[in-house]
């Protein structure tokens, strides 16, 4: 029997899994009208006691965030979900919010009922503009439902949620780079503190949290903070989505207990691509540190990743077997970075800029055992000296990858290129059997 | 050149619209140039001009903004968007395979678009697909586990003036232009057009619902 637990992915194979009558004939909106019968300080207390923290990366309390809140004066509070989903290898939210939207829509809603909010805003990334008609539609339906406007519920409670479409920036899911482009400036993060709960979205409190974070809310409330945290380990409670990507057999969405390992994900999952092994891989995108099989067993929760020497982060699980070249990996990682500093702070807008050109110089072959050196100084040079946390994200790879596979960096300084042959990476080598599986 | 009275009056009152959505209406900006988008296919000096005299504020500030954002182009562009993830994850699965040949099949480079104005190619960043990589996306709509021969009918088509559905989404992928109109907060009524979940998304699931008759342990 799996570990699995399929909670906020349990409705997702349903017939128009994306609407209001399927969200709730499977109990959708149950945890809202528990939640208006009770007080909002109940409902943060259930969230605190449940031990639910941040599914955005960080991993921050979530309950202990909305305590963060100044008490009432009087003034707007506003409630923002981050749905600018955009970290190499992480791919959670979004199939969430087109599968289930109004899990999103039901946990804004309890969210904001508990910190006093009268708007709220989901910002999504606008390069998915079929998740963002979904959202659209979900908001309308749940008007129509009476769960969101005006006296919801019968309450009194009013509540407007706009949903938001970025641009393009990865950026934005920095939270107060994300608070300025809601403002519609450009998508730069702010010196802290002051933090967005004390002076947020136009300088008034304001909690922001990852989508997951808020789907999750919803099951806490009607089922209760026990049964949540009842899931998990000691001090990383609850069910999360791990999102397996890359040379596996079958890539996807497993939902478990936060604290079930690589090795049991990829058994249940037929494994790496067949007829390979596995490489390395990355626990939480590409800002934490490289893992290999020697981590196959490190229980992913924020602690045991973190004693490991990397991160959670989103549980993005990007599987890399042996035919992967580590340089053209991080290459192309450090370009992203590149591209999406925002140029705020100079460590990080010049850091990346250089740490990119010494990477085509390995690639071409015209790399030397000097630059291997130099990536490393360069690294050390944006980590802890960044605005925010891109450029210290930028270096995760870097340093992991050299520290794990240095003598593969050296084979491009001594061989003059790679060594590799880039396209046996590529899925549609594989016996076309295989892709019609896939499909 | 400005826009037309016809013009002005008519997205003057979608920026209207827009920017009542907001408690602050410098919040509207981006919606905005979404907006102009769907006129003009790209944030052209009219537009921004339109923007900034909309909510008060200088076209050079509209300009700092509309240069920041990677949807936002800043030249006229094909009646398709076709970008190909070539982040590392889709690089590595197929991505770079794919960039190659779409490349090569239509003669255009990154940024361009093929004489006809139908398509125009980019390299785009992780589009948070990646259980369905190499990922190509048609005006921001998903088409999945592509292969070079799938990429090549798929543009085939679109230039063909073929109906093209994606992967995941809309019954069939609209134009450039038409896209822009929705993420600037205009519903088309295509929300419930296409799937839930394609078989990634849902793989977990089934191998649970599969060894505990239907439900989660936990659930």
């Amino acid at each position: 029997m799996s570990k699995l637990t399929p909670i906020l992915s349990r409705h997702w194979a349903e017939p128009n899994s994306w609407s209001l009558t399927t969200y709730e004939a499977d109990g959708g909106y149950a945890g809202l009208k528990k939640a208006v019968k009770s007080t909002p300080a109940d409902i943060i207390q259930a969230v605190r006691d449940s031990g639910l923290r941040g599914r955005g990366g960080a991993g921050f309390p979530t309950g202990m965030k909305w305590g963060f809140l100044p008490a009432p004066d009087g003034g707007h509070r506003y409630l923002v979900v981050n749905a600018d989903e955009s970290e190499p290898g992480t791919c959670k939210d979004i199939p969430l919010m087109m599968a289930s939207p109004h899990m999103l829509i039901e946990g804004a809603i309890i969210t904001a009922y508990a910190i006093d909010a009268e708007r709220a805003f989901i910002y999504l990334r606008g390069e998915t503009v079929h998740v963002y008609r979904r959202l659209l539609g979900a908001v309308e339906e749940a008007k129509k439902a009476g769960y969101l406007g005006t006296n919801i519920l019968g309450t009194g409670y009013d509540l407007e949620i706009i949903v938001h479409a970025g641009a393009g920036a990865y950026i934005c899911g920095e939270e107060s780079a994300l608070l300025d482009s809601l403002e519609g400036r450009r998508g730069q993060p702010r010196l802290k503190p002051p933090y967005p709960a004390v002076e947020g979205l136009y300088s008034r409190p304001t909690v922001i949290n990852n989508v997951e974070t808020i789907a999750s809310v919803p099951g806490i409330i009607s089922e209760g903070a026990a049964w949540f945290a009842a899931m998990g380990t000691e001090r990383s409670k609850g069910h999360v989505l791990y999102s397996l990507s890359g040379h596996v057999e079958r890539p996807g969405q497993y939902e478990g207990p936060l604290g079930m390992t690589l090795r049991e994900l990829l058994d249940m999952s037929g494994g790496v691509r067949k007829g390979h092994t596995l490489k390395f891989w990355t626990p939480g995108g590409s800002s934490t540190p490289l893992f290999t099989e020697k981590q196959l067993d490190v229980p992913l929760d924020y602690e045991a990743v973190e004693a490991a020497g990397s991160m959670l982060g989103t549980r993005a699980l990007q599987i890399f077997d042996e035919t992967t070249c580590v340089v053209r990996a991080v290459a192309r990682w450090t370009e992203f970075y590149k591209h999406e500093s925002c140029g705020k702070c100079t460590p990080c807008r010049e850091g990346t800029f250089w740490l990119s050109q010494i990477y085509e110089r390995l690639e071409s072959g015209e790399g030397t055992e000097a630059d291997i050196e130099q990536l490393l100084d360069t690294s050390r040079s944006i980590l802890g000296r960044s605005f925010c946390a891109l450029g210290d994200a930028a270096t995760m790879t870097i340093s992991s990858s050299i520290a794990l596979f240095r003598d593969e960096y050296m084979a491009h300084v001594t061989g003059h290129g790679c060594p590799m042959n880039p396209r046996a990476t590529a899925l549609f080598a594989v016996p076309a059997k295989k892709k019609g599986a896939r499909a | 050149m400005t826009y037309t009275d016809e013009q002005t009056t008519r997205l003057g009152k979608d920026a209207a619209a827009i920017i009542a959505r907001y408690p602050k209406p410098r919040s509207a900006l981006l919606p905005l140039l979404h907006l102009v988008q769907s006129e003009d296919g790209f944030v052209s000096p009219d537009g921004m001009a339109f923007c900034a005299a909309q909510l008060g504020v200088s076209t050079a500030e509209v300009s700092a903004v509309a240069t920041f954002y990677s949807q936002f182009k800043r030249r006229p562009t094909g009646e398709f968007q076709v970008g190909v993830c070539t982040n590392t994850l889709c690089a590595l699965m197929g991505g770079d395979e794919l960039w190659k040949s779409l490349t090569e099949h239509l003669g255009v480079g990154n940024d361009e678009t093929t004489d006809d104005g139908k398509v125009t190619l980019e390299r785009i960043e992780c589009n948070a697909a990646c259980d369905y990589a190499p990922v190509m996306m048609v005006n921001w709509e998903f088409f999945d586990n592509q292969t070079p021969e799938s990429a090549a009918q798929i543009v085939d088509d679109l230039r063909a003036g073929k109906d093209v559905a994606p992967t995941r989404g809309a019954s069939k992928v609209c134009s450039f232009k038409e896209i822009s109109r929705v993420l600037a907060g205009f519903e088309d009524g295509r929300a419930d057009e296409g799937i839930g979940a394609g078989a990634p998304t849902l793989a977990g699931l089934e191998i649970a619902t599969g060894e505990s008759s239907g439900k989660g342990d936990a659930a």
